[in-house]
């Protein structure tokens, strides 16, 4: 690759790439990100690689390694490009079909993704109601874009909007144009982009500033920030040139946890042919503006994904907040200007630029502008992440997008923004998603986890495992998060133990506001939230634990008895997996569980065929 | 010179001063646990909370490591604020009960309640002995280590300190263990609260000057276990 020299260069290969490609020719593309490899991505490589070898299909059908398209439910998953063909849950058999298919130009009509409700195939992604319904701004570039050849991003219009940045010549105008899109930090808090980069390129430029992109995703259950990072690094890479051009930063750092290795892999390699192609390092296409990115590695602290302990954790010291003001964008990484954004944010930014921010802003609400991707969980038909318009109704991607609950358990509630985030009820579903009609609900944004729960999901349960998460991501340094996370847990596990009393909800709601006011950083602050949402909304099921000594939703361990029904076939299959030897029974008989010995762990409930096994 | 307002009074001090050496230098007391004259404000106690800022984007801050900011309105001891102080102290006294300081605290916010599981930890990980170290004895042999609740103190890797100089800095100023109670040892107490408990586990003709308030002494609670 031989480094460009100016913009013209940079326009004369994009027109180049763009006039040798063939829209015709038949492409396979492979999701495989971390979620498409680990459910068997690679092996569907390998095979195609070798069929299209020995069949000779090289020069006519290419293949396209890609990061995740959103719906893991049907991963590993196929799409073929032009005619958009998408093959769901495919295996090694199906790969030498699909393989042969392509090459005549067929459509294999029992491998097509069936929709459940009309239960006819569908042809086409596009027309797949998850799909449909969704507004793909973001990760519809996934699934174009090969994440470790620069020229495909380049061939995409990737690289354009910086272009175009650059070419304005005036830095002022892509801070304007990014305060009249409208956009607000996707990271959770909902900031005005625009406004933070204002601030920064309002301070005195010294010794230099920092941009960083914080990819440090720690919500159990979220992951479009690795997504992005895998499918598309380059658009983070060009949304930090364009705001280290617009504010005048010199050091961009991306802040990546390292239980991401694919996502570290494809950012070195998009970071190395960046720099070679010119687009990061000195006097960048000729305009006199230089930037270099770095890559940070977080060592597994979730409370490094907070600003402050983010900076200390980057200096190279213990990842603890602390008390703002002074703000990052006044004193940052070593008392130096610095604006964080989330890996999101970045990936708007090359949008907004590229599309014009009037355009943008037609997208969502007047106050929330734009799409949010979030990671649609838990007790749903269709998981996976789904790009939604701002201020669209939780009941739109529960039950349009996710398709709705599984078999007969009605979903009760919805779970957003990770751990500091709240629970939303079955009730409040026509709520619209917004940073600030969540905050009124008791959630939070956060950063798109969506964690859905239905009548099998205990409340109690539930708080009780957020609490347990973050009094061991609390960093420990303020006494009341510290101890208050601790001791609400403390609380409920005794609930859940059936040693609860009525005066705990009291003791829980008063600790929990206290916290929330009293804490140091967001973590703290936003701690309390599943323990205050869920005495909110499902006080009675708490009650239900403290006096009746019961767990409705049968999950409590010390508070349920599992018991074999008449439906017991007397299999044997129960008492053969026991590992506590409780169960006894005759060949086709019904079995009985010994009490005494039972340890409640439930294997006979999840291996018994007939649903005989019930708990009580 | 910056003005700003505490409990309602204005009160002019020179920038870059902390909202808690503002409302002492006009009298206005604010508990304190891990402050200390001389180290860099911390922030970690959580105690010295007061409430800025109007209506709905009023908040608590610690008034240790928060500026003064020109026309800003702080109050002291609104019921917020004292909600929040009174849970922080049920919360120490929940997990340290030993400590004279944080009796001390306990007893003049009347806290006659303690709702949590009895614990005694020897420390509160105030941070205190870490600035002392490293501040004022130049020599930072200790530090944290771990985060949440398996957050500690100590050398590193728990080893003899080779930069140590045994100056007892740390245990002068630590908060938990400096005047610690004696239990029931009459001649070496110091809080002389177990008095007030009925049937009185020491003579009370022992002890003529009552210092502690605690009712039941946690002391004697232990002592029981």
């Amino acid at each position: 690759m031989e480094k460009l020299q100016s913009i013209d260069e940079f326009q004369f290969l994009h027109d180049r790439l763009i006039a040798e490609r063939d829209p015709d020719s038949p492409t396979i593309i492979i999701p495989a990100g971390t979620c498409g490899q680990a459910s068997g991505a690679n092996d569907l490589i390998r095979i195609a690689k070798r069929e299209l070898l020995n069949k000779k299909y090289t020069d006519t059908i290419k293949i396209r390694i890609t990061g995740c398209h959103g719906f893991c439910e049907m991963e590993p998953s196929i799409l073929i490009e032009p005619s958009g063909i998408f093959y769901p849950k495919v295996d090694a058999k199906k790969m030498v079909h699909i393989v042969e298919a392509v090459a005549k130009g067929d459509v294999l009509k029992d491998l097509l993704f069936i929709d459940p409700k009309t239960e006819n195939p569908i042809e086409r992604q596009a027309d797949i109601p998850f799909f449909k319904k969704q507004v793909r701004t973001l990760l519809c570039r996934n699934e174009k874009i090969d994440p470790i050849r620069i020229f495909n991003y380049i061939e995409n219009d990737g690289y354009s909007a910086m272009a175009r940045a650059f070419s304005s010549g005036n830095p002022r105008w892509v801070i304007e144009e990014i305060k009249a899109s409208g956009l607000r930090g996707r990271g959770g808090a909902g900031f005005p982009t625009g406004l933070k980069w204002e601030r920064l390129a309002n301070q005195p430029n010294g010794n230099g500033k920092f941009i960083v992109c914080n990819a440090d995703e720690g919500d159990p259950g979220a992951y479009m920030d690795r997504s992005l990072l895998e499918g598309n690094p380059h658009s983070i890479i060009e949304g930090m040139l364009i705001g280290a051009y617009g504010t005048g930063a010199t050091q961009g750092i991306i802040y990546v946890r390292n239980e991401y290795p694919l996502a570290i892999k494809h950012l070195l390699i998009a970071l190395r042919q960046a720099n070679q192609l010119g687009l990061l390092g000195e006097h960048i296409l000729g305009t006199g503006f230089s930037f270099d990115i770095k890559i940070v590695r977080g060592a597994g602290a979730f409370v490094c994904g907070e600003e402050t302990a983010l900076i200390k954790s980057i200096e190279g010291k213990m990842g603890e907040p602390r008390q703002r003001p002074p703000f990052p964008v006044e004193q940052g990484i070593h008392g130096q200007p610095t604006s964080i954004n989330n890996v999101e944010t970045w990936a708007n930014i090359p949008i907004i630029i590229g599309l014009g921010a009037r355009e943008f802003a037609k997208v969502g609400t007047k106050e929330n502008t734009g799409t949010k991707i979030f990671s649609l969980v838990g007790k749903i038909k269709n998981t996976g992440l789904v790009e939604v318009p701002m201020g669209i109704t939780i009941d739109r991607i529960v039950n349009e997008i996710g398709d709705g609950q599984i078999g007969q358990r009605n979903i009760k509630a919805v779970q957003t923004g990770g751990p500091s985030g709240g629970c939303i009820p079955a009730g409040m579903f026509h709520l619209s998603i917004d940073y600030e009609s969540l905050a009124k609900a008791g959630s939070i944004m956060g950063s798109g986890g969506m964690i859905v729960m239905d009548e099998h999901t205990c409340m109690v349960d539930l708080a009780k495992y957020f609490m347990g998460f973050l009094k061991e991501e609390s960093c420990g340094k303020c006494f009341i998060c510290r101890k208050g996370t601790q001791r609400m847990y403390e609380i409920l596990d005794d609930i859940s133990a059936g040693r609860g009393t009525l005066e705990h909800l009291g003791l829980l709601e008063e600790l929990g506001s206290v916290v929330k006011d009293a804490s140091l950083c967001g973590l703290g602050q936003t701690s309390p939230n599943p323990v205050l949402s869920t005495l909110r909304y499902f006080r009675e099921e708490y009650i239900e634990h403290i006096q009746k000594k019961r767990c409705p939703a049968g999950v409590c361990k010390d508070l349920i008895t599992y018991v074999i029904t008449e439906n017991c076939t007397g299999c044997q299959l129960c008492l053969k997996s026991c590992p506590a030897a409780a169960i006894r029974g005759e060949k086709k008989e019904r079995h009985r569980i010994d009490l005494q010995k039972c340890n409640k762990c439930g294997v006979c409930k999840s291996v018994c065929k007939f649903d005989a096994v019930e708990t009580r | 010179m910056i003005t700003l307002r505490i409990n309602g009074l204005p009160v002019s001090v020179e920038e870059g001063t902390t909202l808690l050496e503002a409302a002492q230098f006009i009298g206005f007391p604010i508990p304190t646990l891990c402050h200390m004259e001389g180290l860099t404000p911390y922030g970690a106690c959580r105690l010295c909370v007061v409430e800025i800022g109007e209506e709905a984007r009023a908040k608590l801050v610690s008034s240790c490591t928060y500026r003064v900011e020109e026309g800003l309105q702080v109050r002291t001891t609104s019921s917020r604020v004292l909600k929040a102080r009174k849970m922080i102290l049920e919360l120490l006294l929940a997990s340290c009960p030993q400590s004279k300081t944080i009796q001390d605290l306990a007893s003049a916010h009347v806290i006659n309640q303690q709702r949590f599981r009895q614990e005694y930890e020897d420390c509160i990980l105030c941070g205190r002995c870490v600035r002392m170290c490293e501040e004022q004895m130049a020599a930072k042999a200790i530090g944290f280590r771990g985060r949440g609740e398996k957050r500690s103190l100590g050398t590193p890797f728990d080893k003899n300190s080779e930069v140590c100089r045994q100056c007892g800095g740390c245990i002068y100023v630590c908060p938990a263990c400096e005047l610690r109670c004696t239990y029931t040892t009459p001649e070496q107490a110091i809080c002389g609260g177990c008095q007030n408990i009925s049937p009185p586990c020491i003579e009370k003709e022992m002890f003529h000057d009552t210092m502690c308030y605690m009712d039941p002494c946690v002391a004697c609670e232990i002592k029981k276990d």
